[in-house]
C-alpha cells in the first residue's frame, strides 16, 4: 500500500435550515486527493444542498468547511445566522471548485470556447492564448472540439454538459462538485456525459457527484454517502454500502432503482 | 409642386439638424447614464434608495414631457436661488434646458426598461458566473450587463425612436431645431403643408438610418440566438473524442 494521499476537502458538522426546516442536521465529509464520492440520497434528502454548501452557494448555518487545508473564514451575523468573513476568499475557494450544475448554465451569449476561456481570463488572469490553447485541449477531450465556436443553444444537452464540465476543468480546480449533472439529459444522452466523468476519475481528479446513477456510484466512486432526512444514513465503499446493505432505508432506496 | 420652395425649405430645416441630432444624441447619452444610476438604486434592497427609484419612474413616466420641459425651462427660472447658483449659465440656455428634461425623462422610460433586461437574466448562469469565482463588477462587466443589454435591445430601440421625434418638443422651449424652423418658415410663408412634410421626411429618413444601425447591433449581439454558423455544417458531426470514448 501507498501512503494516504492528502486530504482535498473536509467538512465538519454542516448545518442548513431554510427557514423552519432543517435540511442539513450536521454532515460530515472528508474527500482525500483522488476520491470520488458519490452522494446519494432521495429527493429532498439534501444532497444537493449539501453541495451547494461546499462552494457557499448556500450559506451553511453552521460547520466548517476546508478546500485544500484553506479554511472558509465565517462570521456570526446580529441575527445568528453565519456569513463568509472574507469575500475574495471566498471567490478564490470557488475557483477552486469545479462546479458542475444539473442545467448545465452555460453562459448562452458566449460561445463553447468563450465559455471555458472566461474564468481562465478574467479570474485566473492567464493570458488569452495559454486560455484558449488549454481550452483548446479540452474540448478536444470532451469530444467536443468541432463545437467551439457554437453558441450553447445549438448543442443537445449531453454536449452542454460535456462543455459544462469542460468549463470547470479549465479552472483546474482541485475539486470537482458534480450537481446531478445528468438528471436533466435524455436517456440516450446520459451514457456520453457518463463516460467523460468515468474518465475523470481514472485520471485521478477528486470528484463529489450528487447522482441518481446508480451503476456509477457503484463502479466509479470509491466512496459512497446515502443521505436521508438531512443526515449521513449510510457511508463507506461500494460494496459496504451497496453489498452489506447495512442501512434498512438504504435498501429501500435502492429497490427504487431496481423495478 | 413648387420644387424650388421645396428644395429652399429642405436645406433650411437640414441647417437645423445638427441641433436636433445635438439634443437627440446628448439626452439619450445622459438619459442612459442616469438611468443605470436609477436602476441600481431601484435593485439595491436599500429602503430609501429604492422608494426613491419608484417615485422617480412614476414622476417622470406619469406627466407630459412637454409640462417637464417648461418647468424646467420657464419654472426654474422664477426662483432667485436658480437664477443666483451656479448652474444658471446653462439653466437660462434653452438647448440644454431641451436636453436636461429630455434626458431626465428618458432616464425613467430606460430604468425599466434595463430593469427588464436585469430580471430577464437567467439565476442560473449567475449562480455559474459565481461558482467560477466572480463576483461584484466583474460579474455585472462580464455576464449580468451582456445578457441584460441583449435582452432589453428590443425596447429599447422603440425608446430611442422616440426619442427622436421628442426633440420636436424643444421648439417650445425656443430651441431651433428640425420642428422650430419648420414653423418659422410657416409663419413666414403660411405654406404649412409643404414645410410640414419635408419637416417629416427628415425625421423619417434619420430614424430609418438609427433603427437601422440599432438593427445591425442587434443582430451583432443576437448571434447565440441564430441558427448554426455556415462553416460548422460543412464539418463531418465527430462522435465523442478521446475522453468520450475512454470508457
Amino acid at each position: 500500500m501507498t501512503a494516504t494521499p492528502p486530504t482535498a476537502l473536509t467538512v465538519r458538522d454542516l448545518r442548513k435550515s431554510f427557514g423552519d426546516l432543517p435540511v442539513l442536521k450536521g454532515i460530515s465529509l472528508d474527500a482525500r486527493e483522488g476520491d470520488v464520492i458519490s452522494i446519494l440520497g432521495a429527493s429532498g434528502s439534501g444532497k444537493s444542498t449539501f453541495l451547494r454548501c461546499i462552494n457557499l452557494l448556500e450559506t451553511p448555518d453552521s460547520g466548517e468547511i476546508t478546500v485544500a487545508g484553506e479554511t472558509i473564514a465565517m462570521r456570526r451575523r446580529r441575527d445568528g445566522h453565519m456569513e463568509p468573513s472574507d469575500r475574495k476568499q471566498v471567490d478564490r475557494i470557488r475557483s477552486e471548485l469545479g462546479m458542475v450544475f444539473q442545467n448545465f448554465n452555460l453562459w448562452s451569449h458566449m460561445t463553447i470556447l468563450e465559455n471555458l476561456i472566461e474564468g481562465p481570463i478574467h479570474v485566473l488572469k492567464r493570458s488569452r492564448a495559454e486560455a484558449i490553447a488549454e481550452a483548446e485541449v479540452l474540448l478536444e477531450k470532451v469530444g467536443i472540439a468541432d463545437k467551439r465556436h457554437h453558441y450553447p443553444a445549438l448543442l443537445s444537452g449531453g454536449q452542454q454538459q460535456r462543455a459544462a464540465i469542460a468549463r470547470a476543468l479549465a479552472m483546474r480546480p482541485k475539486v470537482m462538485l458534480f450537481d446531478e449533472p445528468t438528471s436533466a439529459l435524455d436517456p440516450e444522452l446520459v451514457g456520453e456525459v457518463l463516460r467523460v466523468m468515468r474518465a475523470l476519475a481514472e485520471e485521478g481528479r477528486t470528484m463529489l457527484v450528487v447522482t441518481h446513477e446508480m451503476g456509477f456510484a457503484r463502479n466509479v466512486s470509491n466512496k459512497v454517502m446515502f443521505l436521508h432526512q438531512g443526515l449521513v444514513e449510510a457511508e463507506g465503499s461500494p460494496g459496504e454500502v451497496f453489498d452489506e446493505l447495512k442501512s434498512d432505508r438504504f435498501r429501500q432506496f435502492i429497490s427504487g432503482f431496481k423495478k | 409642386m413648387d420644387f424650388p420652395f421645396l428644395i429652399d425649405t429642405l436645406g433650411k430645416l437640414m441647417a437645423a439638424l445638427p441641433t436636433t441630432l445635438g439634443l437627440f444624441s446628448l439626452s439619450v447619452t445622459i438619459g442612459g447614464l442616469l438611468a443605470i444610476g436609477i436602476v441600481w438604486m431601484r435593485v439595491s434592497g436599500h429602503f430609501v434608495l429604492e422608494r426613491f427609484a419608484r417615485a422617480y419612474v412614476f414622476v417622470f413616466r406619469g406627466s407630459p414631457l412637454l409640462i417637464q420641459m417648461f418647468l424646467v425651462y420657464y419654472g426654474l427660472g422664477q426662483f432667485p436661488a436658480v437664477r443666483h447658483s451656479l448652474f444658471w449659465p446653462l439653466l437660462r440656455e434653452p438647448f440644454a434646458c431641451a436636453v436636461i428634461s429630455l434626458a431626465l425623462c428618458t432616464a425613467g422610460y430606460t430604468a425599466e426598461i434595463f430593469r427588464g433586461g436585469l430580471l430577464a437574466v437567467p439565476a442560473r448562469e449567475v449562480e455559474a458566473a459565481r461558482a467560477t469565482g466572480m463576483s461584484g463588477f466583474l460579474l455585472l462587466r462580464r455576464i449580468i450587463a451582456p445578457i441584460a443589454l441583449r435582452q432589453a435591445l428590443p425596447s429599447y430601440s422603440t425608446e430611442i425612436v422616440l426619442m427622436v421625434k421628442s426633440t420636436a418638443l424643444a421648439s417650445l422651449v425656443t430651441v431651433w431645431e428640425v420642428t422650430g424652423v419648420a414653423q418659422r418658415i410657416i409663419s413666414q410663408t403660411y405654406r404649412t403643408m409643404e414645410v410640414f412634410l419635408c419637416a417629416a421626411a427628415i425625421y423619417l429618413v434619420l430614424n430609418f438610418i438609427i433603427v437601422r444601425l440599432i438593427g445591425l447591433w442587434e443582430h451583432r449581439l443576437s448571434r447565440h440566438r441564430r441558427g448554426m454558423p455556415v462553416s460548422s455544417l460543412s464539418k463531418p458531426l465527430q462522435a465523442g473524442g478521446n475522453l468520450g470514448d475512454a470508457s
